[in-house]
C-alpha cells in the first residue's frame, strides 16, 4: 500500500509517500531512529502488518517539521530516505 | 451474526447495525464534546430500533478521528480501511474512493476485495470539506441542501481562491456585494471545492470506477462539479455517510469468522 501523508497549499505540494508493503517486510526499521525530527512511527496497520507513518501531530505542517532536513541554500540530507534499505520513502518537494 | 460498526466522525458520530452483511439499524447524534458518550447513545438508539440488546451484537469496531474513544468496541480500524470496505460492499464495481466528510477530505485506491492500495489523508484547510460548504452557506444565507439545488441553475463560475476557507469566504461575500447571483457564488464555491478534492484523487491515480461517500455525496452541486472536474461519472450511494459505519461492522463480522 502507498500512503500518502500531507498536503497541498498555495505554496506547494509537501507529501511523504510511504511504501509499506516494504515496511512490513523491514525489520529494524531505521528510518524511526533516523529521523532526526522523530516525525516517523511505527504501528499495526488494517492489515496486521507492522509499518510505518507520519505522526498525526505532523501531517499538517511536515514542510516545516522536516526543514531542518532541506535547506534551500545546501545539498539536502534526507535521513530517513538514507536509512531506509529499500528506497520505501518518497518526499514530493 | 449480529455486528455493529461505529463511525466517530469530528462532527457525526454513525452507527450501523448488520446481521449476515444486512444492515438492520442505522443512527447517527452529533459528536459533541463527549464522543465516546455520542457514541454510546447512538449504539443504544440503533439497538432499540432493531429490538436489540447490546448482548445480541458479537463485535462492534470503532472507526473515525474519535474511534479510540469508543471505549465499548472491541476493535478499531482506520478511516480509509472502513472506508474502502463499506464502499465496496455498497458500490462493488468501485476502485478509487472519494471521502468527503464534516472536517476532511480522503481519497483512496482499493483492489477487488476493499484491500487498499493507496491513500491520501489529512488534506490541510477546511476548504477541501464539508464544514467549508457549511461556513459559505451562511454567507450566502441559505442552508448547504438549497446551495447544492441552486447551483445547478447557475450559468457561470467565477474562479476562486480555494486554498483558504477565510480567504474564500472574504471572496464570497465582495461577489455578495457585487450582485453576483446566488447560484453562480453556489457554483463558484463547489468548483473551487472540487478543485481541491480532485487533487487528491490524482495522487491515488484516477480511474473510471469512481465512488464518492461522505457527507458530501448528497450534494448534487458539489458532485456535478467534481464530475466536470475530473471528467469522469461518479457513483454514488444511499445514505453515503454510513458507509464507513458500515466497513466497520463488516470488518467487525469479519474477525469473528
Ligand atoms: S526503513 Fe524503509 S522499509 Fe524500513 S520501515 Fe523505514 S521506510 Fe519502511
Ligand atoms: S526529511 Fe528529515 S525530518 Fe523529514 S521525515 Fe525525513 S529524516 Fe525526518
Amino acid at each position: 500500500m502507498i500512503a500518502n501523508y500531507g498536503y497541498k497549499d498555495g505554496s506547494g505540494e509537501f507529501f511523504i509517500s510511504i511504501d509499506t508493503a516494504k515496511c512490513a517486510q523491514c525489520e529494524a526499521k531505521p528510518c524511526v531512529e533516523a529521523c532526526p525530527e522523530k516525525i516517523l512511527v511505527i504501528f499495526t496497520d488494517d492489515y496486521d502488518d507492522e509499518v510505518i507513518g507520519v505522526k498525526e501531530e505532523h501531517r499538517k505542517k511536515i514542510k516545516y517539521s522536516c526543514g531542518p532536513c532541506k535547506p534551500i541554500t545546501e545539498k539536502r540530507n534526507l535521513s530517513c530516505q538514507k536509512a531506509c534499505p529499500s528506497g520505501a520513502i518518497v518526499h514530493s518537494w | 451474526m449480529i455486528t455493529a460498526g461505529v463511525d466517530a466522525g469530528n462532527k457525526f458520530t454513525k452507527v450501523v447495525i448488520i446481521r449476515d452483511g444486512e444492515v438492520i439499524s442505522r443512527d447517527q447524534l452529533p459528536s459533541g464534546f463527549d464522543r465516546r458518550q455520542s457514541a454510546f447513545k447512538a449504539f443504544k438508539r440503533a439497538l432499540s430500533t432493531a429490538g436489540l440488546n447490546e448482548d445480541d451484537v458479537q463485535k462492534v469496531m470503532a472507526t473515525g478521528a474519535g474511534r479510540s474513544e469508543v471505549d465499548f468496541a472491541g476493535g478499531t480500524v482506520t478511516e480509509v480501511g472502513a472506508a474502502a470496505r463499506g464502499s465496496i460492499h455498497v458500490i462493488p464495481e468501485s476502485r478509487t474512493v472519494i471521502d468527503v466528510g464534516a472536517e476532511e477530505g480522503r481519497a483512496l485506491k482499493m483492489d477487488e476485495t476493499g484491500k487498499v492500495l493507496n491513500f491520501t489523508i489529512s488534506d490541510k484547510c477546511a476548504a477541501g470539506a464539508g464544514s467549508f460548504i457549511e461556513m459559505m452557506s451562511q454567507a450566502l444565507e441559505i442552508t448547504p441542501e438549497e446551495m447544492g439545488s441552486l447551483s445547478l441553475q447557475a450559468v457561470q463560475t467565477v474562479p476562486m481562491n480555494a486554498q483558504c476557507a477565510v480567504f474564500a469566504e472574504s471572496e464570497v461575500i465582495s461577489l455578495i456585494h457585487s450582485r453576483v447571483p446566488k447560484a453562480d457564488i453556489a457554483r463558484s464555491v463547489f468548483n473551487a471545492m472540487a478543485g481541491r478534492i480532485s487533487s487528491l484523487v490524482r495522487r491515488v491515480g484516477l480511474n473510471k470506477e469512481l465512488a464518492m461517500i461522505g457527507g458530501m455525496a448528497k450534494n448534487p452541486g458539489f458532485v456535478r462539479e467534481l464530475e466536470k472536474d475530473l471528467d469522469t461519472k461518479i457513483f454514488l450511494t444511499e445514505n453515503p455517510d454510513f458507509v464507513s459505519a458500515l466497513g466497520a461492522a463488516l470488518i467487525a463480522a469479519e474477525k469473528i469468522s
